[in-house]
């Protein structure tokens, strides 16, 4: 399955493990977030979240994560857009953080702003896929977890504020 | 009125481009039905009965000239002639064409409209009070914090895939003409103890199957922290928010299995959390900017009383009639806020023809400062009308049908499309809706009535908003017939209630009849002329008005 990171696809060594499965490497397991907190601190770097999942939880061990995977059963279920959130923004991670699961087009623009950088799309055209949701839109409101610069920040540096008057 | 500048045109263009993208993988055969549809309905495309409906956004019920020319223009275009207003403010179009849809949603984007976010989880067009600007009782326009959050809620990446649908309404005046705590939130602009404005803050109001009332999780905040605890809130509520059962999914659940306490308290720990760079940041100068668009228009000066006003109306008992019903006080002397009642008798509540929008957009540019809004209760009102034009305004309404002087009385009722058109009905709304108005078509005795609100509901969603109806009707199915459920004592304004349900379900045939009983029942019962419905109800309880629904003739 295309994994897609910085607009090119990638390949990655780790896998998930389920919490009966043993991992030769658990550098290279991706693991679930009771199995991460269970193991302490200094055991695993890679964990997939769930969206009943508390991302805070993560909190005592961002610093040592690198990949962080958050899991979209079903594009109704927007959960893990908040979790995304507040990965990025109120604990500062810093490391991949990965969409799997029903990954679909039309959401990629809205995860990419919640801080998501990498998409595991079930489709030989993910690559495609991914570019053109991610050009869709040039403009945004909000202020969100990626690095866009918002319309409201655009405006006040376009304009000086004494010429705002003229413009109506 | 706002105006989009070349951010808020770029983002409406591109969601256009988008949907037309779409629309044609749907049409090639790339796109299944299935996967269509999580599109379609977040550009407000819902497949109804017949056909497609596109619901388009009026954002807090604004309109200009050029807007309501766009809409006739779709409407004798694209669809049979003519539009229907709902109770969000908004309006749908019921025979566009799928293939047509992206060049309705470009033409849409020529006057700075669009249909994005009038359906599907995620929060809805932001609604508020039709005499915003207007009233002489509002502490400030609110239209302004409206359009702020319509900027800030518009393709919110977080808030996008909500549990459930999302609403928000926000008042102004202390007499709450936007159903503010019948919202999943309700912000009513208010003042604090040292005079500054900011807002109270109400949550887990809604309709649907499980009414609720709203409760007050914050008696004040500050405007510049506003965004921030909405933020808050959609966080707490699309993370803990039921999404097991589509029945239980809207924040009222949350708030009430939680408790409006625990509820609060979860906000505030999620506000409090809140880093510096993750507050969002609204600067002073584009809140000044957005506010600068809502200044009052130019009123000239003008006396309080209009001698031409008087004469006309004297001469004639039909403007009489209107002015007396359909005018709502303003707050300039010499001007008055007109109603543009979308009731007539037998038509369809909230239908209006191409050439009717194009008579009032010529109004609205000729005497009205270029300001239309769409009222809630599914009219139109023009807020800004110098009093001396009212006879001629009153001329061209009339010629165009639209004329009728029953605005916030009993045959300005509220009603859904229902059966008509809405594959999840189980009744009709709009043929007993007009079944019901037949009773008041003697205007005098509906005069004398005095303000009552009948809403109707083809099924328990709500649409018709039917709970808060001083007189609610809901359609309901039983065994394949339409049966209609009678509720009384709902009210939407600042005393807010749901509706108490009176007992069996009647037939649709003996609606108009029952409801013609209670109201003769009320008028013997009311103190006085000036004891509306609603308060007589209040005063003596459901029995004497159960007993005459169910009396037999
Ligand atoms: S209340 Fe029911 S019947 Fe009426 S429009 Fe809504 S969903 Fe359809």
């Amino acid at each position: 399955m295309p994994l897609i990171k910085g607009g090119a696809p990638v390949s990655c060594s780790r896998r998930f493990f389920a919490d009966e499965e043993t991992p030769p490497d658990p550098n290279d397991a991706i693991v679930s977030l009771g199995r991460l907190v269970a193991a302490g601190g200094d055991v695993f770097r890679s964990v997939r979240l769930m969206p009943a999942d508390d991302p805070l939880a993560l909190a005592p061990h961002i610093r040592r994560l690198d990949l962080i995977e958050i899991a979209f059963p079903g594009f109704r279920d927007g959960r893990g857009f908040s979790a995304a959130q507040l990965l990025r923004r109120r604990l500062g991670y810093t490391g991949e953080l990965r969409a799997v699961g029903q990954v679909l087009r039309d959401q990629v623009f809205f995860m990419a702003r919640s801080g998501f950088d990498a998409f595991l799309i079930d489709d030989p055209h993910a690559e495609e896929i991914v570019a053109a949701a991610l050009s869709e839109f040039t403009v945004a409101y909000q202020s969100a977890a990626d690095d866009t610069r918002t319309i409201w920040e655009r405006r006040w540096n376009a304009r000086p504020a004494h010429t705002r008057r003229d413009d109506r | 009125m706002y105006r989009y500048d070349e951010f808020d045109e770029a983002l409406v263009r591109e969601r256009a481009a988008q949907f037309r993208g779409q629309v044609a993988r749907r049409l090639s055969g790339a796109l299944k039905e299935d996967a269509f549809k999580p599109l379609r309905l977040m550009n407000g495309v819902y497949l109804q009965l017949h056909a497609y409906m596109l619901r388009v956004a009026i954002p807090y019920g604004q309109l200009d000239p050029a807007k309501l020319r766009q809409l006739a223009m779709i409407a004798d275009r694209y669809d049979k002639g003519y539009g229907h207003f709902t109770t969000r403010q908004n309006i749908q179009y019921n025979w566009i064409r799928l293939a047509d849809m992206p060049d309705v949603l470009d033409a849409l984007a020529d006057v700075e409209m669009h249909a994005i976010q009038t359906s599907g989880n995620c929060i809805r067009n932001v609604t508020s009070d039709h005499l915003a600007g207007a009233a002489a009782d509002e502490i400030e326009d609110p239209r302004p914090w409206c359009e702020i959050i319509r900027q800030w809620s518009t393709l919110h990446p977080e808030f996008s895939f909500l549990p459930r649908k999302f609403k928000i309404a926000v008042t102004a005046a202390e007499t709450d003409r936007a159903a503010v705590r019948v919202h999943d939130i309700g912000l009513h602009i208010r003042r604090n103890g040292d005079g500054e404005i900011g807002f109270e803050v109400i949550v887990g109001g809604g309709q649907g199957r499980t009414p609720h009332v709203g409760v007050t999780i914050r008696d004040w905040i500050a405007k510049a922290e506003l965004l921030s605890y909405l933020e808050a809130i959609m966080r707490v509520y699309n993370r803990f928010g039921r999404r097991d059962n589509k029945y239980k999914a809207r924040i009222k659940i949350l708030v009430n299995e939680l408790g409006p306490e625990a509820f609060a308290e979860a906000v505030d720990t999620e506000y409090a959390a809140q880093g510096v760079h993750e507050a969002v940041l609204l600067p002073q100068g584009e809140i000044d900017r957005i506010t600068e668009y809502f200044a009052s228009p130019d009123l000239p000066e003008r006396p309080a009383r209009s001698v031409t006003f008087e004469a006309a109306r004297a001469a004639d008992p039909a403007l009489d009639r209107w002015a007396r019903v359909n005018l709502r006080r303003h707050r300039t002397p010499g001007y008055t806020s007109a109603y543009i009642s979308l009731k007539s008798q037998g038509e369809a509540p909230g239908d209006m023809t191409g050439d009717q929008m194009r008579v009032a957009a010529d109004i609205a540019e000729q005497f009205g400062f270029g300001d239309i809004r769409v009222a809630h209760e599914q009219d139109l009102v023009l807020p800004h009308l110098a009093i001396d034009d009212l006879p001629e305004v009153h001329r061209r309404l009339r010629d165009a049908g639209l004329a009728a002087s029953n605005a916030g009385l009993a045959s300005d009722l509220i009603a859904c499309p229902g059966l008509d058109y809405c594959n999840l009905s189980n009744a009709r709304s709009i043929s007993v809706g007009n079944a019901i108005q037949a009773v008041f078509e003697d205007p005098e005795f509906e005069e004398r009535v005095g303000p009552l609100h009948i809403n109707i509901s083809g099924c328990i969603n709500a649409c018709g908003h039917h709970h808060v109806g001083h007189i609610g009707v809901l359609g309901v199915d039983k065994k394949g017939e339409e049966y209609y459920q009678i509720t009384f004592g709902g009210r939407a304004d600042e005393k807010a209630a749901i509706g108490d349900i009176i007992g069996p379900a009647l037939k649709g045939d003996d609606v108009a009849p029952a409801l013609r009983r209670v109201i003769a029942a009320y008028l013997d019962l009311r103190k006085g002329p000036g004891e509306k419905f609603i308060d007589a109800y209040t005063r003596l309880g459901p029995a004497p008005f159960k007993e005459a629904l169910y009396a037999v003739d």
